[in-house]
């Protein structure tokens, strides 16, 4: 394995820089810099001097050890001033070692994947957590992070080495006294993983919602305020807003954290017959995107209600636009001239938004639900196989298939595992 | 000075198969034992077969070895174990009359001109530089052999215990081999102990069969190998009867004089097959335990009762069967014991089964840590096949995991190594519904006619078997239903294509072969094993397609060798533990580096970057 070193923080002039150096000879390289290292996991402040002897910096100087260190190798932070010129000098001093080489991107990670720190699933949930722009993103991605899924993994994967290991029993060793219900025991088990299989699929759509953010897109005729509304949500002049009908043809998007939600506002085209072929691609583009977003907020003038629209779907939201002009404003509208209902339309927006999170599960990524979805199709065989054709051995087939899925998500099974259930489960042998 | 091309070392179940397939290649072969009336001596219970055996009987047969062709001449009772349930863990088993088996294998290897067995006791190797080149027995006479196959069974220091006494032996009256065991020392080879135990031996004539529960052998017995049609011999039946709770109180009183509970024994014993003394132990909630009373042979009262082998004393073992029903005045013949004795690391052998270290000397049966006489013979075809191929010159032979159950063995012993005495279960082999005892010569005979080691009338049987199937498939095949008409006779087909032709009804539940026949009566002209067969394939048709693609990857990771030179202590990345195993097994393949126990999809990874790298500066 290679010793790679790169600026850790974030590029650009800031108070302290943090550059890192992890690999087999870390302890080594760094050494070429500082006189002596400080004990394990202790900062200490050291001279950082070039090997031509040129005092470069005075960081704050760490060493993690091998075993103790995010990557799991030896690894050596220097906390320099973040002045551009201080760490370019540090980075150029480093590159010019033979023992060291520039970390390409996620490199640390990988050496943490690679000494067994970090599982898939735990990176994805890095990857995950440095993405997270809103609270509730950042709660998902600790869940994948902190390993989670892998734990829920590793569960499934030992119920159903438990399971085979009672059908391997049944075929493995049928001339040996065995309890009569293996195979019935064995049902029951598979038919408990595939429920909480099911309920991790049922919930990774609004888990991968709160990973990509949600859609909310306003939809209505021409010229019922759809961009002034999108305009006050966004506090900026986003949308082109004019009073000549069918101007917003592009959807135009904008990304709000909503009470810790990642939700996206989509600025859509009025929905209206049209004669123009140019609007009518507009109008055709507005409706497939307003069928595709999570939630679709319509806007209706007074006395202008709309009969039930091809694209409404349950749980969405009507309101009345342009309430300023209206007196009294109706309880259920809406202006985006004065802000009128924009406060009790979000949190119209978060409460359908924040149910829906609710059923989220951990696996948040499509990999993940892959796996999860093909594991959980066998085990439907498997039970199949054991209900209606007693055909004990394709189930086995069946469950190998299922916790091999499971395994592309964390690691390897070995055919010992399942033998050593069945040896501690049963007395076998004549 | 008596030259050889090659030298097999022991009569048992693996020698005898690696001597056969020596020859059997034509090579010049010299077998060399202890005492020749004992080749093909069963030292354990008297049976041949079972689930996971049974399958490798069959790969054994379907490339010409020996030992289903000899237990078909002995069987005496044949039952077809999981016979309710599907093709692929059926295991085809008979019980044997021990003399008549033993002397069966003894006609079988004199029929071969090519074997010579000398009797002596072989102490010492012969090497030039690492390369083996002979051996030399006790009596000082030497001979030399470009190849020699170790199959010393439980030989190697053996010891035999029997509660707090202990003697010297490879079984009961037959002399351990100590020497030998000192100058496999020298060659550098992990050694370890393992153990095994066997009941104590009755009188038939002393056991009240009345009062127990008979068992008796199957209406259509299923023969071991694919040339038999029927027993030879008398067949009997087998009793039944099962341990008391003052059968149990005996023995845990007992347990301090036990070989094993005394602390006599530090070795590890097999946990399928429990000492008596284990099962009460470990399961001390279980108020009885089975017993299989077996006989030994037609003209023999000895009876072997399968399950309660024990090294308690002679004394303490009288009294504890003659608690259990039908035993009561039973006599004991022959005490049980427990044997001790060396086994080699097999990780220190190729797949070959060629040992790393020294080129020529091949490794088969218990001395490789397994039991079973099913076992040691798979190794010994084996060990025989690539022994005469070293000394002859010709390319080595390796059982992929994807084709054989005796792949699957060999790969499992020398990539991860025994922990315990290792036994085949049906369950190891990853490809079970493809690798069935039904199909063992459609697998393997063709590879036998290619090594040259199958005999032309095999040859010729499975020609016309397959023959058979094909004209079967044919007719089947010309016949098919629209799912209409399929509904009108009951049959579901489902969703997807909407007319089936006959071998694709046939994988469709409740439909088989007795059903199509009475739409199409052609079909009755399909000889009913043949019928069978095409049936047992359809079963399983669509996960036979992805166990291919499964085999297929396999193969791919197969054929991805690793770098020889590749030094594994020197690889930062990968654990301790995993750097001793792989510097120890040393594996050829991507493949093989990922069945190692521990190994993990971080480490797998490192190999290759390393593996790659090594490559790519030469």
């Amino acid at each position: 394995m290679e010793t790679i070193f790169a600026l850790s923080s974030a590029r650009g002039k800031a108070g302290v820089a943090v550059i890192r150096i992890s690999g087999p000879n870390a302890v080594d390289a760094a050494q070429c810099f500082v006189q002596s290292l400080p004990s394990p996991k202790q900062a200490a402040l050291r001279k950082i001097v070039s090997t031509e002897g040129e005092h470069l910096d005075t960081a704050l100087v760490i060493f993690f050890p091998k075993g103790a260190s995010y990557t799991g190798f030896d690894t050596v932070e220097f906390h320099v001033h973040g002045g551009i010129a201080t760490v370019k000098s540090v980075l150029l001093s480093l590159s010019s070692l033979n023992q060291l080489k520039m970390a390409e991107p996620g490199e640390f990670t990988l050496q943490a994947l690679m000494n067994g720190r970090m599982d898939i699933t735990e990176i994805e949930g890095l990857g995950d957590l440095i993405q997270a722009e809103t609270e509730v993103q950042r709660r998902q991605a600790m869940k994948l992070f902190t390993g989670v899924l892998s734990q829920k993994v590793k569960s499934w994967r030992s119920n159903l080495i438990k399971s085979a290991s009672l059908l391997e029993a049944s075929l493995d060793f049928s001339d040996e006294e065995l309890p009569s219900n293996l195979l019935k025991q064995c049902e029951e088990n598979l038919v408990g993983i595939i429920q909480s299989l099911q309920d991790e699929i049922k919930g990774y759509k609004a888990a991968e919602r709160i990973r990509e953010g949600f859609e909310v897109a306003i939809v209505g005729a021409p010229n019922t305020g759809k961009s002034t509304l999108f305009n006050f949500l966004a506090r900026r002049e986003a949308a082109i807003v004019s009073e000549q009908p069918g101007t917003t043809r592009d959807v135009i998007e904008i990304r709000m954290d909503l009470s810790g939600l990642p939700v996206t506002f989509l600025d859509l085209a009025g929905i209206r017959e049209t004669s123009d072929p140019i609007e009518q691609m507009g109008v055709n583009k507005a409706c497939e995107r307003a069928r595709d977003a999570d939630l679709r907020i319509f806007l209706q003038e007074k006395g202008k209600e709309l009969k039930q629209s091809p694209v409404f779907q349950s749980g969405d939201i009507i309101r009345i636009t342009k309430a300023d002009l209206i007196y009294p404003p109706p309880s259920n509208g809406i202006s985006g001239k004065t802000g009128f209902g924009v406060d009790s339309l979000k949190d119209c927006v978060v409460l359908e938004l924040e149910t829906r999170s609710q059923t989220a599960m951990t696996a948040a990524h499509a990999r993940q639900l892959a796996a999860i979805k093909s594991s959980f199709n066998s085990l439907n065989s498997a039970v199949y196989n054991l209900q209606t054709e007693d055909n004990p051995e394709i189930a086995s087939e069946d469950v190998r298939i299922s916790i091999r899925e499971l395994e592309t998500l964390i690691g390897y099974v070995d055919i010992e595992d399942i033998l050593d259930e069945i040896f501690v489960g049963f007395c076998i042998g004549k | 000075m008596k030259h050889f091309d090659v030298i097999v070392v022991g009569g048992g179940h693996a020698g005898v198969e690696a001597a056969s397939a020596s020859a059997r290649v034509g090579a010049c072969t010299a077998l060399v034992t202890m005492q020749s009336t004992q080749i093909g001596t069963m030292s354990c219970n008297p049976a041949i077969g079972g689930v996971g055996k049974g399958h490798l009987v069959r790969e054994i047969d379907a490339l010409g070895g020996v030992m289903a062709v000899s237990a078909d001449q002995a069987g005496i009772q044949y039952r077809l174990l999981n016979r309710s349930k599907g093709p692929a863990v059926q295991g085809p088993r008979a019980q044997m009359d021990r003399k008549l088996y033993r002397k069966s294998v003894q006609y079988q290897v004199s029929l071969n001109q090519n074997i010579t067995v000398i009797e002596g006791e072989v102490s010492d190797f012969q090497t030039s530089g690492d390369r083996i080149a002979g051996v030399e027995l006790s009596d000082g006479t030497k001979i030399s052999a470009r190849a020699v196959v170790l199959t010393t069974g439980t030989f190697l220091r053996g010891i035999i215990r029997i509660g707090t006494e202990s003697k010297a032996a490879g079984r009961v009256n037959s002399p351990a081999s100590t020497i030998l065991a000192k100058r496999m020392e020298s060659f550098g080879i992990s050694m370890g102990r393992l153990k095994t135990g066997t009941p104590p031996r009755l009188d038939g004539r002393t056991i009240d069969w009345d009062k127990l529960e008979p068992q008796d052998g199957d209406k259509n017995p299923v023969m071991l190998s694919f040339m038999s049609t029927e027993p030879k011999v008398r067949q009997l039946a087998c009793g039944i009867t099962k341990t008391k709770s003052k059968t149990h109180d005996i023995i845990r009183e007992n347990l301090h004089e036990s070989a094993i509970y005394g602390g006599h024994f530090e070795s590890a014993g097999p946990r399928y097959c429990p000492s008596v003394e284990d099962k009460v132990v470990r399961f001390a909630d279980k108020e009885s335990h089975q017993i299989f009373l077996e006989p030994e042979g037609l003209d023999d009262h000895t009876v072997y009762p399968n399950g309660i082998s024990t090294s308690l004393s002679a004394k303490v073992q009288e009294k504890f069967v003659h608690t259990i029903e039908g035993l009561e005045q039973a006599v004991i013949l022959q005490p049980g014991y427990a044997i001790e004795y060396d086994y080699v690391d097999p990780r220190s052998l190729k797949s070959t089964l060629e040992l790393k270290s020294t080129s020529g000397l091949f490794l088969a049966g218990q001395i490789n840590g397994t039991t079973g006489y099913e076992e040691a013979a798979g190794q010994g075809m084996v060990s025989g096949l690539n022994a005469a191929h070293y000394a002859l010159g010709k390319e080595m032979i390796v059982f992929s995991r994807s084709l054989s159950y005796i792949g699957v063995m060999i790969d499992d012993l020398v990539t991860k190594g025994v922990s315990e005495p290792y036994r085949m279960f049906t369950s190891r082999a990853e490809y079970r519904l493809s690798l069935r005892p039904d199909n063992a010569d459609q697998r393997l005979t063709p590879l036998g006619m290619e090594w040259g080691i199958v005999s032309e009338e095999r040859a010729k049987n499975l020609d016309e078997k397959l023959d058979q199937i094909r004209q079967g498939r044919e007719l089947l095949n010309s016949y098919e239903l629209t799912t209409s008409e399929a509904k009108k006779i009951g049959i579901r087909m489902g969703s997807g294509l909407s007319r089936r032709k006959g071998e694709e009804l046939l994988s469709l539940t409740g439909v088989n072969f007795e059903l199509l026949k009475e739409i199409w009566p052609d079909l009755l002209s399909i000889a009913p094993e043949i019928a069978s067969q095409i049936e047992r394939e359809a079963m399983y048709a669509n996960y036979l397609k992805r166990q291919d693609q499964d085999a297929n990857h396999l193969r791919q990771q197969e054929s991805h060798a690793l770098n020889k030179s590749l030094n594994y202590r020197r690889i930062s990345g990968l654990s301790g533990e995993l750097q001793e195993k792989l510097s120890l097994i040393k594996p050829q393949t991507l493949g093989q580096a990922q069945r190692i126990e521990g190994m993990t999809p971080s480490a797998l990874a490192i190999l290759l970057v390393e593996s790659r790298r090594l490559e790519s500066r030469l």
